[in-house]
């Protein structure tokens, strides 16, 4: 006879209501887990996805995404001519802040550079790359936008073509991915108020200068449209990314361009280093200490309902100790019960965590290491708090069961 | 165990806590008991006959004093001369003032989990159990909860569950005490029954006198002390 399995038959709702409360506890923290895990995936996802071998940034700075990074966009065409390279493209990459139909909005914005790069290389669920230099995006599924929706960023209103899944900026946010010279006009969009200001205040400049006195055309020519007056830059990029040729020496290339005194190169892995050790370093400290405290706490309150459970027992227990049941007899009542409660409440941690978690803002990713880590704390636990109680059952006396 | 004697208990004292608090619960209590012999144990409260029992039961160890079962040295003072649990479980059957029946087991698993610790097959053990229950009247209850049982049902399972592995010594505290007087006789007689049969040893704890004629030997304890034997033959005037 199975006095483990009669003493659940006999109490069943309760056992089942401890079991839920266990694995609602065990749900919180393999969620936790799941936070930190992807807090940190988030982070450098889009590192990963871009695949490039190489960052190059502007001196001295750790950009593009722990600090503002500005580069010239001719940048990409010097790069080209270094040996061993494939190619080179621009970086834009900024987070608007929008209201859209009535709700806040907010989107990691990443410029493609078309022609040559239509996003084709997405994780596309639904529509098709982008098709046209100007006026169409592809958003996240984050983002809560449909294929074919409008929506309005600065003066133009922008179509959504495709879909993706997953792909979000380091602080989470869903990404919006335009053509460079979309992003850019998004970016650096500014009101025709100002552009009037602007103009006349270099009408002015130039009144007041001596060329402007002796050369009157020229004053003609400072009041067009910036991007026609040929000694206004183009507005400046991020960051210029770099794959390499197969079989190149990334070493090599690094060394050449650590030469040049206006720009900063980094690996793949020095800017992943960098995300990590810096944007997301605290929130990832923090909530993986509150997680460590959230598994200690959970372990002892699951070593507090296991104990209780024998304590409840114990009459019982000092009556079969009356009758001469043996301590394996004992034992295996108590451990059985534990390592029980413990499957049945991880199962249905992991069971409801697969339902909710997916519900979160941000991902919760439970990976497999995590989730064997924790069967091993809730066996370890079971264990433990079973040897309390059995240390328990061990100290009453068999008299007990006469008082 | 061919010994003459189920249980020979040789000046056996108790004392309970220390100090101030000190209470000497029995002192120099000895008892024979032959096997197949019935005896009662009266006295009143407080006079340590709870703690006489549960020190032949081998749960409450004496301070000092020794106790033989079947004529073995099992206890000498609180040093045990054998395994106390494996004992008990051979040869020493208990029914409690309150049936002590394990909450969670049905009424015939309470008595079938004391046949399989004593290392019977599951199956054995419950057509042993249903045998031992229908014997006491309380088959047709087999498989309710003992919460869902009377008092004497209760009684009686617990009386089942004492005798199943026919042990040498059955020690009753009580076990009539929730038992109408017929029942209680019943219980009594079956006891009797069980001794005479087997040849066990059986102390009862009793304050029922109705029933006195069903011992054969009747003992009184006083403050902690055991009077002395007193023969059924020689209460009963001889017809
Ligand atoms: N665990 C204990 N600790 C201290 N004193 C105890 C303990 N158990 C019993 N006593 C005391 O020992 C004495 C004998 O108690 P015992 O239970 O043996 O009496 P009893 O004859 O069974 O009485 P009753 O008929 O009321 O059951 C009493 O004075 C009691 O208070
Ligand atoms: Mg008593």
């Amino acid at each position: 006879m199975n006095l483990a399995i009669k003493d659940i038959q006999h109490s069943l709702g309760r056992f089942a209501l401890t079991a839920l409360g266990i694995g609602m506890l065990l749900m919180v923290v393999m969620g936790m887990g799941g936070i930190y895990r992807g807090i940190e995936k988030d982070a450098t996802l889009l590192i990963d996805r871009l695949g490039a071998d190489l960052w190059v940034v502007q001196r001295d700075t750790r950009g593009p995404f722990a600090e503002v990074s500005r580069v010239p966009a001719n940048l990409i065409h010097r790069m080209l001519a270094v040996p061993g390279v494939k190619s080179a493209r621009e970086f834009v990459y900024h987070t608007v802040q929008r209201e859209h139909q009535g709700k806040l909005f907010r989107m990691a914005i990443l410029g493609l550079s078309w022609p040559e790069d239509n996003g084709a290389w997405l994780p596309l669920t639904s529509g098709r790359p982008l098709g046209a230099s100007h006026y169409e995006m592809i958003a996240d599924k984050s983002l809560g936008l449909g294929l074919g929706q409008r929506v309005r960023l600065g003066k133009e209103t922008y179509t959504v073509v495709g879909i993706t899944t997953s792909m979000m900026g380091s602080s989470g946010d869903g990404l919006g991915f335009f053509t460079v010279a979309d992003s850019q006009a998004i970016q650096f969009n500014t009101s025709n108020e100002a552009i009037r200001l602007e103009r006349a205040a270099r009408l002015a400049r130039g009144e007041r200068s001596e060329l402007g006195t002796n050369q009157p055309s020229l004053l003609e020519q400072a009041i067009k449209p910036a991007y026609e007056l040929p000694s206004t830059a183009k507005p400046q990029i991020s960051a210029v990314i770099v794959h390499l040729s197969p079989g190149a020496d990334a070493q090599r290339v690094v060394e050449i361009v650590s030469g040049w005194r206006d720009v900063t190169i980094y690996t793949q892995q020095g800017q992943e280093t960098l995300l990590l050790r810096g944007t997301v370093e605290k929130v990832r400290k923090q909530i993986g200490l509150f997680r460590v405290l959230l598994t200690v706490i959970a372990g002892i309150v699951m070593a507090l309902i296991l104990y209780t459970l024998t304590l409840d027992k114990i009459h019982s227990i000092a009556l079969l100790k009356l009758i001469g049941a043996p301590d394996r007899m004992i034992l295996g009542l108590i451990m059985q019960q534990a390592l029980f409660l413990g499957t049945l409440g991880y199962a249905v941690a992991y069971i409801l965590g697969r339902k909710i978690f997916p519900m979160f803002p941000r991902r919760v990713i439970l990976t497999n290491e995590d989730l064997f880590m924790l069967g091993w704390i809730v066996l370890g636990i079971s264990v433990a708090s079973s040897f309390l109680g059995i240390w328990k059952a061990t100290q009453v006396s068999p008299n007990e069961a006469v008082a | 165990m061919d010994h003459k004697f189920a249980i020979e208990t040789h000046q056996m004292t108790k004392v309970y806590g220390s100090g101030n608090t000190e209470v000497i619960a029995m002192h120099d209590a000895t008892m024979n008991v032959e096997r197949g012999e019935v005896v009662a144990l009266l006295g009143p409260s407080g006079a340590g006959k709870s703690t006489f029992l549960t020190a032949i039961g081998l749960i409450n160890p004496p301070t000092s004093g020794q106790i033989f079962i079947g004529g073995q040295l099992i206890l000498d003072g609180p040093q045990s001369h054998t395994n106390l649990r494996t004992f008990r479980k051979q040869h020493i059957g208990f029914v409690f003032q309150k049936a002590n029946l394990i909450p969670f087991l049905t009424a015939i698993e309470n008595v079938q989990v004391a046949l399989e610790i004593n290392g019977n097959s599951p199956r054995a053990a419950r057509k042993e159990a249903l045998a031992l229950m229908d014997y006491l009247g309380v088959a047709d209850r087999a498989n309710g909860l003992p919460n869902t049982l009377s008092g004497g049902q209760q009684q009686r399972v617990a009386v089942a569950r004492a005798l199943a592995n026919k042990p040498s010594v059955i020690l009753a505290d009580e076990p009539t005490a929730a038992l109408d007087g017929h029942r209680g006789r019943q219980v009594m007689e079956l006891f009797a029954q069980v001794a005479h049969e087997r040849g066990a040893g059986v102390v009862v704890v009793t304050h029922d006198h109705r029933a006195l004629d069903v011992f054969d030997t009747i003992y009184e304890m006083e403050d902690g002390a055991m009077g002395p034997k007193k023969r059924q033959s020689d209460l009963m005037p001889s017809h």
